[in-house]
């Protein structure tokens, strides 16, 4: 059995350190610079890529990953195999063909892509060249928000060595096969990492997002066949390519295949990146993985998957955290950036900070939106302020559910998940800041007296 | 005043990375932004006359984005992280502070030219929360008291603007 525990700022003891079997965080230790090119190679790093360029056939390795019943990380869920199988392929398929490392993490809640970056860069670029590989792909671009620019230095530093080995470039191993590798980094919005915003942005327009069909793999970047991967999604690949489909669908608990990355944040005793099966369930991230929660607190409620997804209660701490068990429970695994509230947390609070995320990161595209949402903040606003009156409430349900499926792409939708499931939920709270509004600041607590400077 | 030749050299090698002049754009603004902390009306013209785009494409660009910044900026921007993990963990008595201590409001500059104070969209460190960043660094469990201290530790040293 595996079971990897990975929270940075608590060191884990040793009798942990003992069970730890990580896949995707292995060799990341924190604090330590990640490995270079010989210390990567050290560890068997650019084997599985060896692998699929040298034995396998392009064709071959969309198999395995469709097999591998891979599914993306970065919140859709959509499986891997099927959507490269979109992309279209032979002598007369149109170039260059585009893949993009999706790693614009903003979603609130969500950290697992900063550490995948920083931690183990040469892992992500072996990823990018055994995707491109599978995909007879010419470019790949890795796109950064600007806040992880430290990790696009790693990166940069990383493809070079890449490109002194003969990894990426002309001919690769001797192949037919040739490859290129960018970093960008954007300079700030949650909507770039909307697929197809982020395809406007790398263009250099005004990153809105684009209508659908056509879909990106078929008419991406420049209206030429393009992929666009969670970075998540892409370093779980030389780990299915070195040890197999069968092993990567076994190490999931449930129907889902792999390891997954769950950043758990909020008022657990220890918070941080649990590397563990999919399928764990809620209680047991918390009560077994995080050590429960901080003392004197009790467990109220968890979004299990950033800002976008919906509210679960005590009932529903047994439901296994992955795509297919949530989504029979009417929720969706997201990023697994599970924030976790404590019985002091206001929950209406709590909503009203997600909607002023959502309603200042809305692109300005269509009006429900950009509208909408900052309406809805001014209701949420006024009901913590006091100044609401009867109605409000059925209003809040009667125009999200309005906005939303009118919106031109999924960012309103996100905004749907945490407000109309608080409101079925929680309807008490909401009632009693109807009366005369109330404080939904939560107190203060910190765990460290001091603040620590960490290089990002 | 236009690109001198050193910085074209710069700027040729960023511009090498992208299929065209457009997609370029972003990357040549930061670069403006990391030599003279924001993008005057100057640098957008040479910028524009640098790719041989129209200016209004980018401001269109400039003023959509977050991160770029069309005004001066102090010599440190502190981004602090308003989201709602650390809302959860406690974020408000931080930001009180931070607008105490330094007499501003959010999107502000202090009158000596020290400190920019922005919110930010989570800053992808929630299990260190209340986070902020300051230049490139981040600070973890950033605690009311913690404030004077980090102030007093990076005022004076030169930042690495936005």
């Amino acid at each position: 059995m595996l079971w990897i525990r990975f929270s940075k700022p608590f060191a884990a003891t040793e009798e942990i350190v003992a069970e730890i079997t990580p896949v995707l965080t292995r060799h990341i230790v924190e604090g330590n610079p990640p490995l270079d090119f010989t210390g990567y190679r050290a560890t068997g790093g650019y084997e599985p890529m060896r692998l699929a360029v040298e034995t396998l056939s392009p064709r071959k390795v969309r198999e395995i990953v469709k097999e591998s019943n891979l599914r993306g990380r970065g919140g859709a869920g959509f499986p891997t195999g099927v959507k490269w199988g979109f992309v279209p392929q032979g002598k007369d398929s149109p170039r260059p063909k585009y893949i993009i490392a999706n790693g614009d993490e903003m979603e609130p809640g969500t950290f697992k892509d900063r550490l995948l970056i920083h931690g183990n860069p040469h892992q992500l670029v072996e990823s990018m060249i055994i995707t491109g590989w599978a995909l007879q792909a010419d470019i790949g671009y890795i796109f950064l928000r600007p806040e992880y620019e430290t990790g696009a230095h790693l990166l940069e530093a990383a493809i070079e060595e890449a490109y002194a080995a003969g990894f990426l470039g002309d001919n690769i191993l001797g192949s037919h096969w040739s490859f290129e590798l960018h970093t960008h980094t954007s300079a700030g919005r949650y909507i770039c990492g909307e697929e197809t915003a982020l395809l406007n942005a790398l263009e250099g327009k005004r990153p809105n997002p684009r209508s659908r069909p056509p879909y990106p793999a078929i008419a991406g970047l420049w209206g030429k066949p393009t992929i666009v991967q969670n970075i998540e999604t892409l370093v779980c690949l030389p780990h299915i390519v070195a040890n197999g489909t069968e092993w990567f669908r076994r190490l999931g608990l449930t129907k889902d295949s792999g390891t997954k990355l769950y950043c758990v944040s909020g008022m657990v005793k220890h918070p941080g990146n649990y590397e563990l099966p999919i399928g764990v369930t809620l209680r047991e991230l918390i009560y077994e993985h995080c050590g429960g929660m901080r003392n004197g607190h009790d467990f109220k409620a968890a979004i299990p998957g950033g800002a976008s997804t919906m509210f679960m209660t005590a009932d529903e701490l047994d439901t296994p955290l992955d795509f297919t068990n949530l989504e029979k429970a009417g929720n969706r695994l997201g990023t697994a950036g599970v924030i976790v509230a404590d019985q002091n947390t206001s929950i209406v609070g709590m909503v009203l900070n997600l909607m002023h995320f959502f309603a200042q990161e809305s692109c300005g595209w269509c009006t429900p939106c950009r509208e909408g949402l900052p309406w809805i903040e001014g209701l949420l606003r006024d009901l913590v302020e006091g100044r609401s009156q009867k109605g409000d409430l059925q209003l809040l349900d009667q125009e999200m559910r309005i906005i939303g499926p009118n919106s031109f792409c999924a960012l309103a939708l996100g905004a749907e998940g945490p407000l109309l499931s608080a409101l079925v939920k929680f309807p008490e709270e909401f009632e009693a800041y109807l009366e005369n509004g109330l404080d939904p600041t939560t107190p203060p607590e910190h765990t460290a007296p001091f603040a620590t400077k960490v290089e990002s | 005043m236009s690109f001198g030749a050193e910085d074209r050299a710069q700027l040729d090698e960023i511009r090498s990375h992208y299929h065209n002049a457009r997609a370029a754009s972003v990357s040549v603004m930061r670069w403006v932004q990391r030599r003279d902390g924001y993008i005057s009306d100057t640098a957008l013209q040479d910028v524009a006359e640098y790719l041989e785009l129209p200016a209004a494409d980018l401001e269109g660009l400039a003023t959509f984005y977050n991160l770029l910044f069309r005004k001066p900026v102090g010599n440190h921007v502190i981004k602090v992280c308003d989201s709602v993990s650390c809302w959860m963990c406690g974020y408000e008595s931080v930001h009180d502070r931070l607008r105490n201590c330094l007499g501003i409001e959010y999107g502000d500059t202090t009158e000596d030219g020290e400190f920019t104070l922005l919110p930010v969209v989570c800053l992808g460190n929630c299990d260190n929360a209340p986070t902020l960043m300051i230049n490139d660094d981040l600070y973890d469990r950033v605690s009311p008291d913690a404030v004077d201290s980090i102030l007093k530790a990076v005022r004076g040293h030169g930042g690495d603007r936005g």
